[in-house]
């Protein structure tokens, strides 16, 4: 089910939008010349009005909630992207470097049945499984902003449930300083994985605080449906005032433990990618500037917040320390 | 029923108008029906800067394949190839600046200084600007010799463009190094040694065949 929490980051909104009553631009055209065609062709002939009109109905059948969001903007009032585009424009080296290629190699991605391990320095250690996981914890929605390292970004409404909830279940030790969380390894599915530039599977890390923040989830939908594989399916991390490749895909391990995780990046690149990731236009990336970055769907570029805008709920936890430093 | 050289090299030069407008027909085309995707920025400036990098290394491959093959009616597809190339990175360029950047100069100074794949990319426009400038046949008779040795530059260029591509992309540098190495091949047989070589072979290999040269 879908409950929806007041929190400081989010606007209330009294109104429900359904997605299908949202149409991209594009869609928007084509239903609009569908329509004209429809009325031209209701002139002509005698009994033409039972023709169909306008979009069929949101196939819901595969969702665990209704094909909706509960508003149509980010706190700070950006429109959320297009599904359409949030689903065809991805960055998941495991199938593609290209955007569209995940997208177009995914679709045999298989993400169920699928577990994910916990485990490490743990109290209750744990296989969860997915469907479990959906129903054990309430799956809150969550509009946040994607911003990637190559500067560019989205505003998407997930839906999923706080990393913490999860962590609070198997109890980490008072050893446990830092959350490892490690990609499917599966090159037989994944082409992406055969490639030699990188040291696969994806790892990535939190400092345990980070990982227990409000804002951190493990999403496993968007727009109220299923994620899709080239999203990440079946569940994913969001932490949404990092860069966007801190936010690991497909995951089926997650451990706890005491010395810091080295991501996949930083090993592949340590002098460009550190274990931070933070989205900060202050600390520029060694071969480009981060001060800038352009919203897909717009034209142009805005200029790019501190801590992706939400510095005032996560700020407290890098309170003395040098961000340029800490990369 | 057999060519001659004169119709050869008139068929290849249409063919490389053809072929070099193709892209610049899609985008065009793209641009009209909304067909970029969810980035068309992203989109264009890819597709005008890769279009820019091929046409380049094509332009750069001429003499090597006259050198190798004795190819010799290839030998206007220089220019031609060249000028299409140089026109891509001007509207690879004006993307940039224009459409990307909204033409703020806080900005693009703030991009070009910070971003080294800026610098590179500019450094290459800068370049190519002279060069293409000068690839009339009245600026070839007017500079004489000078005509030459300022095009030699474009090796430079060339150098610089594939430079730019390795230090854009995030890791993955197949496609990059691919450009590099057939780069690196190309300047190679142009290298006296190399050169004389690659002409004795070919001569050798001519006189055994029994083929005009």
């Amino acid at each position: 089910m879908l409950i929806k929490k007041r929190t400081g980051y989010e606007i209330p909104s009294s109104e429900i939008t359904p997605e299908h009553l949202y149409l991209s631009r594009r869609t928007f055209m084509k239903g609009a010349t569908l329509a004209a065609a429809g009325a031209l062709l209701a002139a002509c002939g005698p009994d033409m009005s039972s023709a169909p009109q306008g979009r069929a109905p949101v196939d819901d059948s595969v969702a665990p909630t209704p094909g909706s969001t509960s508003a149509q903007t980010d706190e700070l009032g950006d429109p959320l992207n297009d599904y359409e585009d949030i689903i065809t424009y991805n960055n998941y080296y495991e199938f593609s470097t290209d955007k569209d290629g995940p997208a177009k190699l995914s679709q045999n991605f298989k993400t169920s049945p699928w577990q994910v391990e916990v485990g490490g320095l743990v109290a209750n250690p744990g296989t969860y499984d997915i469907d479990d996981l959906r129903t054990k914890f309430d799956q809150e929605e969550r509009i946040y902003r994607l911003r990637c390292v190559e500067a560019w970004s989205m505003v998407i409404p997930w839906l999923g449930f706080p990393l913490s909830k999860l962590l609070n279940e198997v109890e980490p030790t008072a050893d446990a300083k830092y959350v490892r969380f490690e990609t499917i390894y599966d090159p037989a599915s994944m082409p992406g994985q055969k490639s030699p530039w990188f040291n696969w599977p994806y790892v990535e890390g939190l400092r345990l605080d980070e990982a227990m923040n409000e804002l951190t989830i493990l999403a496993t939908g968007l727009y109220g449906k299923d994620l899709l594989p080239q999203n990440g399916a079946p569940i994913r991390l969001m932490a949404p005032w990092k860069y966007g490749f801190k936010n690991i895909k497909s995951i089926v391990k997650i451990d706890l433990v005491a010395d810091m995780p080295t991501s996949l990046w930083m090993d592949s690149a340590p002098q460009e990618y550190g274990f931070y990731a933070n989205v900060n236009p202050d600390v520029p990336h060694p071969r480009w500037s981060q001060a800038s970055e352009r919203r897909i769907g717009e034209l142009g570029r805005r200029p790019t917040l501190k801590f992706n805008g939400y510095e005032e709920q996560v700020a407290y936890l890098y309170e003395g320390m040098d961000l340029k430093a800490n990369y | 029923m057999k060519l001659n050289r004169k119709r050869q090299t008139q068929l290849l030069r249409y063919a490389a108008h053809i072929g070099a407008l193709i892209p610049f027909i899609l985008l065009l085309w793209d641009w009209q029906t909304d067909g970029f995707g969810p980035d068309p920025i992203r989109e264009i400036t890819l597709r005008t800067g890769k279009t820019a990098i091929v046409l380049l290394v094509a332009s750069l491959a001429v003499t090597p394949l006259k050198l190798v093959f004795g190819w010799n009616q290839l030998h206007p597809l220089r220019r031609i190839l060249g000028v299409y190339a140089f026109g891509y990175v001007a509207l690879h360029l004006l993307t940039f600046v224009w459409l990307d950047y909204g033409l703020s100069w806080p900005l693009i100074q703030e991009a070009l200084f910070e971003k080294w794949y800026a610098l590179v990319g500019f450094a290459a426009f800068l370049i190519l600007l002279p060069l293409a400038l000068t690839s009339t046949q009245w600026s070839m008779k007017k500079l004489g010799k000078r005509w030459t040795v300022l095009h030699k530059w474009v090796y430079l260029a060339g150098i610089l463009a594939v430079l730019h591509y390795i230090l854009l992309v995030k890791q993955a540098y197949t496609q990059p190094f691919l450009f590099a190495v057939v780069l690196v091949l190309l300047l190679v047989v142009r290298l006296k040694p190399v050169r004389q070589q690659v002409i004795r072979w070919r001569r050798a290999f001519v006189k055994k065949n029994g083929l005009p040269a």
